[in-house]
């Protein structure tokens, strides 16, 4: 249906940007999803008892079999002498690996108080780096509030990996963002049909599968807010093919057929390998586009998804989006998405008092926003779908994408379901 | 600098958030980076408010940072009065605001706000939740309470309850039955669903209940020394308490302690001959101080189990706490490292732990049962039902929701009986819970250099100096699970006290026999 879907496109439309309250989560939540990601990798925050707090909460559930990511708590006592500091850490590091010996990977990562007291955590991975020789590979990178939203975090994360990614010559293809495995074995398996060869993915499962990068590499982002680990890639040599983020039946082709273009895939063999998929996507999508078709729909600024997913609710599943909020706009990556979203309004940044009053006044049918706004909204009378779901939760590629819009219908069938019972 | 894994309690501001947003037309202005908002999600997800905490954050990037965050936050302030038309305002900074220095207090002062505006200083790199919760009741309090004439009637206050507590919801609407079938009136209740002009007239009141002393123990001492109220030491969790702060409070009022009981049911749960199977289960208890301490007595007194093991995460309540292990023959775990918590409860080997949701973690790993006393809270200690800890209904809950875990009586025989059918062993778990069983994890230990681990170490030295023979450990493994570690700890320890280095069959059962009880 996305080819008869008439669009002007969002590329040329006016962008709201405001400055005040912003209810969204910082980089270091990204923590949650990458150490389960990473299966040697120890996330170690260096930060504040609200660092800790943050990470026990956003986990929600807690993942209580010892988890790969902690915090060294800054004291008073941290706070009155640097030198101090450096060293206390390296002490809180050695005792870690100590207890942990299976780490091969350990990222220092930074926060609002370590940032502040400008911390250098370069440095200490430098020394950590000297000292364990191989055996462990530390990297640093902020997940700082004052720096970062969100899923901004995976990307500063992903970026600091990449310089030291070894160099190669050959000619290779790298897929770059989290993917749950069942995701990044789907998207191998695809590109493996299509004749590609030497695919592999940042990050990789463990440090040994890492992928090599150089002057032949082309790479593809799968998540929308990787935008410094893509200059990062570019910097080493990596051309980057452009396209929208796969998502839906016709994300997932277009960002495939990016790829087949490059990589000189004939048409015959790219039908023969996404035509039966193409058609199950459509058709699990299509139950769900039952209960969301002509139902408006508000995006608050959240996991930067929100164009994205936008322009699959709008054109997959026909819903209207009345205000699609994002915490930032990088329009570089976003060009092929714009173009394909339907006129909207687009907000950068956040007042959330002030988009709680034009969403008050637009009144939408299904708002898509984080886990503080959820329950308020509902409790108003909004049907809501908490935005954090959308980076735990398997959804991209073709065999997901019922999946992805089924996040989105859940809330509506639910009410009615609610509603019908109580009538 | 502290490694840590797991907390039990959040930052100082936290605890603010939890005063404030358990008040009703108060708001707080928190100088803070974005990702702060995260604490937002306790109170709509975790407590299911349906209203968004009366919170502005100011949300400062770095590139303020050189630049303006004061006024950033002034323009913050004035803007939250604007919007929200507070009766009382509060201001404070958070951990990274606190490192900037621009004195949230005194910005806001030269707002002229048209509403008492109450400046937090809390310190994030020292402190915690309990103590921000208390420094923040206690800061409205001294702002707000105004001299006034008691009531004519015999009223109390009670205080401490505030959003996010473990039950405290409950709690006030039990406590507060209690105190008016006693004929005294209450007055205020705080912080939870009190408003800035409640606080005003606190001191209204003849006398104060407080229930909560982790967040409410400030405020009583000052209106104690302020406002000449007295307050009350008893916290009436199980029944014995219970009856103690009925006394205690009618001496305070001047009325009578007769309180009808018909619906205090524990006492005869736990007499009659279906709870005789209870008697000396090992317990470990840990949480906040207050609900330990009680559970402790409430599991030795009123239950009979043996207490094994009783310590808290707040510092703070060290003191006491010690004071009431010894009371006990123990010595108590004053820790917030979970790991401490766990070697502890590893060693003590008890049959159900009584403590929070991390101690259900750390339960669920060791296959031990265990029952959720205190905060820290999830979703699930916020029951749509009435579940109060505290009063006669909450004595009731007590024994409900502990003894729930264990496997039954009657089961445990049948388990004892026939170690080896192969659908009802030991391995399947108690036969009233679903879902299935799976065999208890062998133990990590952590080697951290703490009293807890050196037993386990001491222990494991032990060990290795003894040698089970083969029949001896197959002997052993028909002992039911929730009796194994034990019958295992008391041999070897029987074994070395007898100098006996290979432990047989008949080893085990001379010191089943020297242990008996």
């Amino acid at each position: 249906m996305s080819l008869d879907t008439p669009t002007t496109g969002c590329l040329h439309t006016p962008v709201l940007r405001e400055r005040g309250q912003r209810e969204v989560f910082c980089g270091l939540t990204g923590i949650i999803w990458l150490h389960r990601k990473m299966q040697d990798a120890f996330f170690l925050v260096v930060g504040s008892r609200t660092c800790a707090h943050l990470l026990q909460s956003a986990a929600g559930v807690m993942i209580f079999a010892e988890p790969r990511f902690g915090t060294a708590i800054l004291e008073e006592k941290d706070l009155a002498g640097l030198a101090d500091a450096h060293t206390e850490l390296e002490r809180e590091v050695e005792r870690l690996l100590s207890r942990r010996p299976d780490i091969r990977q350990l990222f220092l990562v930074g926060s609002c108080p370590s940032e502040v007291i400008k911390l250098d955590l370069s440095r200490t991975a430098e020394r950590l780096n000297a000292r364990h020789g191989g055996a462990v590979r530390v990297y640093n990178y902020s997940g700082s509030g004052i720096e970062t939203t969100f899923t901004q975090g995976e990307d500063a994360c992903l970026a600091a990996m990449v310089p030291s990614l070894e160099e190669t010559t050959d000619t290779n293809l790298l897929v770059v963002g989290a993917l749950p495995d069942v995701v990044e074995d789907q998207c191998l398996s695809l590109l493996t049909q299509m004749g590609i060869k030497n695919v592999s993915f940042l990050p990789s499962r463990r440090a040994s599968g890492a992928p090599k990068v150089g002057p032949n590499t082309r790479f593809i982002l799968t998540q929308p807010f990787l935008a410094d680990t893509a200059h990062a890639l570019e910097r080493r040599g990596g051309e980057r093919i452009s396209a929208p983020f796969p998502f839906g039946e016709e994300g997932t082709t277009d960002w495939l057929r990016a790829v087949a273009k490059t990589h000189g895939v004939t048409l015959e063999t790219f039908e023969a390998v996404t035509a039966a998929p193409r058609a199950r996507a459509r058709k699990a999508v299509a139950v769900h586009a039952e209960t969301l078709r002509d139902k408006t729909l508000f995006l608050f600024p959240d996991s930067q998804l929100e164009i994205p997913l936008a322009r699959f609710l709008a054109r997959e599943c026909g819903m209207r989006p009345v205000e699609v909020g994002t915490p930032y706009l990088h329009r570089g990556l976003m060009e092929p998405e714009l173009a394909l979203l339907p006129q909207t309004v687009l907000s950068e940044g956040q007042d959330v008092d002030l988009q709680l009053d034009r969403h008050a006044a637009l009144k939408p049918d299904l708002t898509v926003c984080g886990l503080g706004l959820a329950n308020p909204l509902e409790a108003a009378g909004y049907a809501t779908k908490w935005a954090i779901e959308l980076v735990f939760t398997p959804v991209h590629f073709y065999e997901q994408a019922g999946d992805l819009a089924g996040l989105f219908s859940r809330p509506l069938r639910r009410r009615a379901l609610l509603e019908g019972a109580q009538a | 600098m502290k490694l840590t894994l797991w907390t039990y309690e959040g930052p100082p501001h936290v605890g603010a958030m939890r005063v404030a947003t358990g008040m009703k037309d108060v708001h707080y202005v928190l100088h803070a980076p974005q990702g702060d908002t995260y604490a937002d999600l306790l109170f709509t997800m975790i407590e299911r408010r349906n209203h968004r905490p009366p919170v502005t954050f100011t949300t400062f990037q770095a590139s303020d940072l050189g630049a303006d965050t004061a006024n950033l936050f002034k323009r913050a302030a004035q803007g939250a009065y604007d919007r929200f038309k507070p009766q009382a305002m509060i201001v404070g900074a958070s951990c990274t605001a606190e490192l900037i220095q621009d004195d949230p207090g005194g910005l806001a002062s030269t707002l002229g706000l048209p509403c008492p505006v109450v400046p937090l200083d809390l310190p994030s790199y020292s402190r915690k939740e309990n103590f921000g919760a208390d420094e923040t009741f206690l800061a409205l309090t001294r702002a707000l309470a105004k001299p006034c004439d008691r009531t004519a009637e015999v009223s109390c206050n009670i205080l401490g309850a505030t959003a996010l507590g473990f039950r405290h919801r409950d709690d006030v609407t039990e406590i507060a039955n209690l105190l008016r079938s006693m004929g005294i009136a209450i007055n205020v209740a705080a912080p939870l669903d009190a408003s800035p002009a409640d606080l005003a007239r606190l001191p209204a009141a003849h006398f104060n209940v407080l229930l909560y002393p982790e967040t409410g123990e400030g405020a009583a001492r000052w209106l104690e020394k302020t406002h000449a109220q007295p307050w009350t030491k008893t916290i009436p969790i199980g029944a014995q308490a219970t009856r103690e702060f009925i006394a205690e409070v009618a001496a305070l009022a001047n009325v009578s302690a007769d309180v009808d009981e018909k619906n205090l049911r524990q006492p005869w749960w736990s007499a009659s001959v279906d709870s005789t199977y209870l008697t000396n289960k090992r317990v470990f208890i840990f949480g906040d101080a207050t609900h330990a301490m009680a559970a402790a007595r409430v599991a030795r007194e009123e239950i009979g189990f043996e207490v094994v093991g009783l310590g808290c995460y707040n510092r703070e309540f060290a003191r006491p706490m010690r004071a009431c292990a010894k009371d006990y023959g123990l010595e108590a775990l004053i820790s917030d490292d979970y790991l401490d918590v766990e070697a502890a409860i590893i060693a003590a080997a008890p049959e159900l732990i009584l403590g929070t949701q991390m101690e259900r973690h750390i339960a669920k790993r060791l296959g031990i049962a265990c029952a959720v006393i205190s905060a820290p809270v999830h979703v699930q200690d916020f029951p749509a039902r009435y579940s109060p800890q505290m009063g006669f209904e909450g004595a009731n809950v007590l024994f409900d929701t502990w003894i729930h875990p264990l496997v039954m009586g009657l089961e445990e025989h049948l388990l004892t009986m026939f170690r080896e059918d192969f659908e009802f062993h030991d391995a399947a778990g108690p036969s009233h819970h679903g879902g299935k069983a799976t065999p208890a994890p062998a133990p990590i230990l952590e080697p951290t250099p703490n009293a807890a681990s050196q037993m386990i170490e001491a222990a494991q030295a032990l060990a290795d100096a003894l040698h089970w023979l083969p029949d001896a450990e197959r002997e052993l493994k028909k002992i039911p699970f929730f009796v194994r570690a034990k019958a295992r700890r008391n041999t070897e320890k029987y074994a070395a006290e007898k100098g006996v280095t290979q432990i047989s069959i008949e080893t085990l059962y001379e010191a089943k026999a020297h242990y008996a009880r």
